[in-house]
């Protein structure tokens, strides 16, 4: 009988020497380039935890990617791979933005249902259609959602060039929401209760995320229709055996991964930039599906893979900053590294170690 | 086994052969000797190690200790090419033919010699007319192979080995998909090989074949070999003794059924596809409370479209399903299967990877397949785990699945303890009308001993069992009346006590008697 490999050593161990493997790589182009790599490494690490403005930056990053990790892992969880974050996340910021501006100068704790509700709306309409074409018609995911990424890029630029764009302005952008609306600052909290704090823009939708991905647990393992997704997703003949309508389980699956990614909006708009702009979204909807891939799909090990692909961005940041020969596509380099071992590559190391472990009992 | 190495030279010699799968240990020290033109049986449980042995043997894996001698001479079979050009040759369960080709065509399928297939097609022709004249073994050259029967296919796959010189030929499980006609015809073929000259290797979980047409006979348990007995010497429960370990009933005792009223109503019932093909043609059925209608047929006559409409999975395009009185199924209309287990049916599918479980699941979220949403097992919004686990339990005690481990992985489960759950999940809910399909494909024997029971004990409490199974034996067994299909239709229902494994053949044949 194939024994399974322990837990620890699914979700943590080879995660971690996949990133292992992946940085050594990584150190080999920094040497090319002529610099020694743990200088390299230092300022990659100071960079996203050497102060508490750096930390903070490192989990705003961090909230936004549990959001759209969090989308990409339900959809796979149900056999989809939604690679539409980047439109999701993008509509989800119309809503937020168009609540923001509808009831401009409500105070945030009004402001803050009003934004999540919009962002799950547009966010899961703009997924749900895809999941019908899906359902009803075979349209794979893959290529509508990508479609839809375009769809919502066009539609934003229309609407913030012809639409929403602030009166007397130049850049396609919308007015700057009043002040009441804007999320609270980690630095106010914690300075309000004596904790030292840097400038970031790190804001509560950190803990709107944290709550986002207990949810997505219980949502997936402890109801029946988590059940229900799951079990289309792993086998859908065994679903329709099971009277799970699989179309269903698809949509439901859809509309809750978009919702996620539109919520990602909450923390860019409402938290940081206090405005919607063209490109928000920074490719976050699709570092999303990275960070999915190494958090193994559970809420959990998306937080943590959030975390470290939020300290490579941040971390990153600064090294292209610190190393002059070091141009802001090395930093890209290394973000591709890291995804190639901890997804791609994904079973180099596991498949030895699972002959270790074997071998062993 | 030394004493028949020293009669004639063995054509095959396996010595300690060990070969682990990490902490799977598949062969254990496995002696055997098959002596030249002889036919030899390996029998044993799934997961006993036979199809692993054979695997070595024809070079798909590689024994991690151990010997193959071939004709005196130790070996390394490093490939299945290693294997063909030693002269072993092996026929699997699933046909590796290529559909729209011919037959002649398949032959040369990997061994064209020269620039113009037309040249090696015209010298294939010259050697498989003489293969033909020398065993016996005819087949026109020139038909399609999608156009052949299963039988036809298997004969393919025969002459493709003797066509590349094989003298030693393995068949594994090669009568699972064929009529008792059929089979009598290979052994027939086998016979003549043997008669040639070849050595001839049968791996089947059949007793009675083994009996029927081997010399020599390899028990297998748990990766071991258990026993070297001469056929002549056996018999059937000594074969299953060892196979198992203790002593195996074989006949299922029951008494006869008391049917009560009709419980399932099959008028009519028709599925045209698009191409114009009907994999059911107006069936028309009943099964009674209180007893066990069986349903004979070589596997894809129409049992499993049959069983697809009668569970909800598929809608006909003609005929209507009555269950207790009440339509569920008609070209109009189709009950989904939520609907039909609030009804009191249960369905134990035919192939449980594809439908029964999911092997990524908990044992425990396996066995809420298709009662997920009842009340007492999933609250209003959140679920509850405890219950769950508690009724797998149950249901794992119930029927003896083993580990008895709701929380363990079923894909870590066997293949047996596997249908053993779903067996478990569909019978204790207390049916009014089970269907089955093939409850011990791939299930051991001691298991199959128990599921036989348990089924008939569920037909004394009153419910009504439609029992599909390419076993005849197995419907021979546990059915009260046998209807036997036939490319879509039932061509006759007998009562089981009145039922020759003769008649029933002609039947599944396509040669239709007269109701009975």
């Amino acid at each position: 009988m194939a024994r399974d490999l322990p837990r620890w050593v699914d979700l943590f161990l080879i995660p971690l020497i996949n990133l292992i493997a992946a940085l050594l790589l990584a150190g080999l182009v920094v040497l090319a380039v002529g610099e020694p790599p743990w200088v390299a490494l230092k300022a990659l690490v100071w960079g996203a935890f050497g102060s508490a403005s750096q930390i903070g930056y490192t989990l705003f990053y961090t909230t936004s990617l549990i959001f759209t990790g969090l989308a990409v892992a339900v959809a796979f969880h149900c056999g989809l791979f939604n690679i539409g974050g980047e439109g999701q996340a993008t509509m989800g910021g119309l809503g937020v933005a168009l609540v923001c501006i509808g009831f401009d100068g409500t105070a945030w704790p009004l402001l803050l249902p009003l934004a999540i509700v919009a962002a799950v709306l547009f966010g899961g309409a703009w997924a749900f259609v895809p999941g019908y074409l899906q359902a009803a018609r075979g349209s794979h995911t893959v290529i509508t959602t990508i479609m839809f990424n375009f769809l919502a890029a066009i539609l934003l630029n229309y609407l913030l060039v012809d639409v929403l764009i602030a009166p007397g302005q130049q850049n396609p952008q919308t007015i700057r929401f009043d002040q009441a609306g804007w999320l609270p600052q980690a630095r106010d909290i914690l300075q309000a209760i004596g904790l030292p704090a840097g400038r970031s823009p790190l804001n509560i939708s950190f803990l709107v995320a944290l709550a986002a991905a207990a949810l997505v647990w219980l949502f997936l393992w402890r109801t029946r229709w988590g059940y229900e997704v799951r079990c289309t997703g792993a086998n859908e003949q065994a679903a329709r055996y099971g009277g799970i309508s699989p179309g269903r389980s698809i949509m439901l699956a859809m509309a809750i991964s978009g919702a996620l990614a539109g919520m990602m909006a909450v923390n860019e708009v409402m938290g940081s930039q206090h405005r919607l702009v063209l490109g928000f979204t920074a490719g976050f909807g699709f570092m999303g599906i990275a960070v999915a891939l190494m958090g193994r799909n559970h809420p959990i090990g998306v937080i943590f893979a959030a975390l470290l692909f939020g300290a490579l961005y941040q971390g990153g940041t600064e090294l292209a900053f610190e190393i002059r020969n070091f141009t802001s596509d090395m930093v890209v380099v290394i973000q591709g590294l890291v995804i190639l071992f901890c997804g791609a590559l994904e079973n180099i190391f596991r498949n030895p170690i699972k002959k270790l472990f074997q071998v062993r009992s | 086994m030394t004493t028949e190495a020293g009669l004639a030279p063995a054509a095959i010699e396996l010595r300690g052969i060990d070969k682990r799968f990490g902490a799977v240990h598949a062969n254990r020290a496995v002696d055997m000797a098959v002596p030249a033109g002889t036919i030899h049986g390996i029998v044993g449980e799934n997961g006993a190690g036979k199809s692993t042995l054979m695997k070595i043997l024809y070079g798909y894996y590689q024994a991690d200790r151990g010997d193959i001698v071939i004709s005196g001479k130790p070996v390394r079979i490093s490939g299945p090419e290693d294997a063909i050009a030693r002269g072993i040759g092996m026929v699997h369960q699933h046909f590796m033919l290529v559909d729209n080709f011919t037959v002649l065509e398949n032959l040369v399928l990997g061994a064209e010699s020269g620039f113009w297939v037309r040249e090696t097609l015209a010298e294939a022709r010259r050697s498989l007319e003489e293969i033909e004249r020398n065993y016996g073994l005819e087949l026109d050259p020139d038909a399609l192979i999608e156009d052949l029967p299963v039988g036809l296919l298997q004969r393919a796959e025969i002459l493709k080995l003797l066509f590349r010189g094989a003298e030693i030929i393995v068949l594994d499980e090669p009568t699972a998909v064929l009529t008792p006609r059929e089979t009598d015809e290979l052994f027939k073929i086998l016979r003549r090989l043997k008669s040639e000259g070849k050595t001839v290797i049968l791996i089947t979980h059949k007793l009675q074949e083994i009996l029927a047409v081997t010399d020599q006979v390899t028990v297998m348990r748990d990766g071991a070999v258990v026993g070297h007995v001469a056929t002549e010497k056996t018999t059937k429960e000594e074969l299953a003794e060892m196979m198992v370990g203790r002593p195996v009933l074989l006949r299922v005792e029951k008494t006869p059924a008391r049917a009560g009223k009709p419980v399932l109503e099959v008028d009519g019932l028709t599925i045209r596809d698009q191409a114009g093909a009907t994999p059911l043609d107006s069936v028309s059925l009943e099964v009674r409370a209180g007893e066990i209608l069986g349903i004979a047929g070589v596997a894809g006559n129409g049992q499993s479209e049959l069983l697809e409409c009668l569970s909800g999975l598929r809608r006909p395009t003609g005929g209507d399903i009555r269950v207790l009185d009440r339509p569920t199924a008609s070209a109009q209309a189709m009950t989904d299967p939520r609907a039909l287990r609030k009804l009191g049916i249960g369905h134990v599918p035919e192939d449980r990877l594809k439908r029964g479980v999911v092997v990524s699941f908990d044992a425990s979220e396996s066995a809420i397949l298709g009662y997920h949403d009842n009340k007492d097992i999933n609250g209003r919004v959140l679920s509850d785990r405890t219950a769950v686990i508690a009724h797998c339990q149950s249901l794992m005690e119930a029927f003896d699945v083993r580990p008895p481990a709701p929380r363990w992985r079923t894909g870590a489960f066997s293949g047996g303890n596997q249908q053993k759950l779903v067996l478990a999940r569909e019978m204790e809910p207390g049916p009014a009308l089970l269907l089955v399909g093939q409850p011990t494909r791939g299930v051991d024997i001691g298991a199959i001993e128990f599921i036989h029971r348990r089924l008939i004990e569920m037909r004394d409490s009153g419910a009504a069992i439609l029992l599909v199974s390419a076993e005849l034996e197995e419907i021979l067994a546990l059915a009260d009346r046998i209807a036997v299909m036939f490319q879509g239709r039932v061509v006759g229902t007998v009562a089981a006590d009145q039922a020759t494994t003769r008649d029933i053949g002609l039947m599944m044949a396509g040669e239709g008697l007269a109701n009975g």
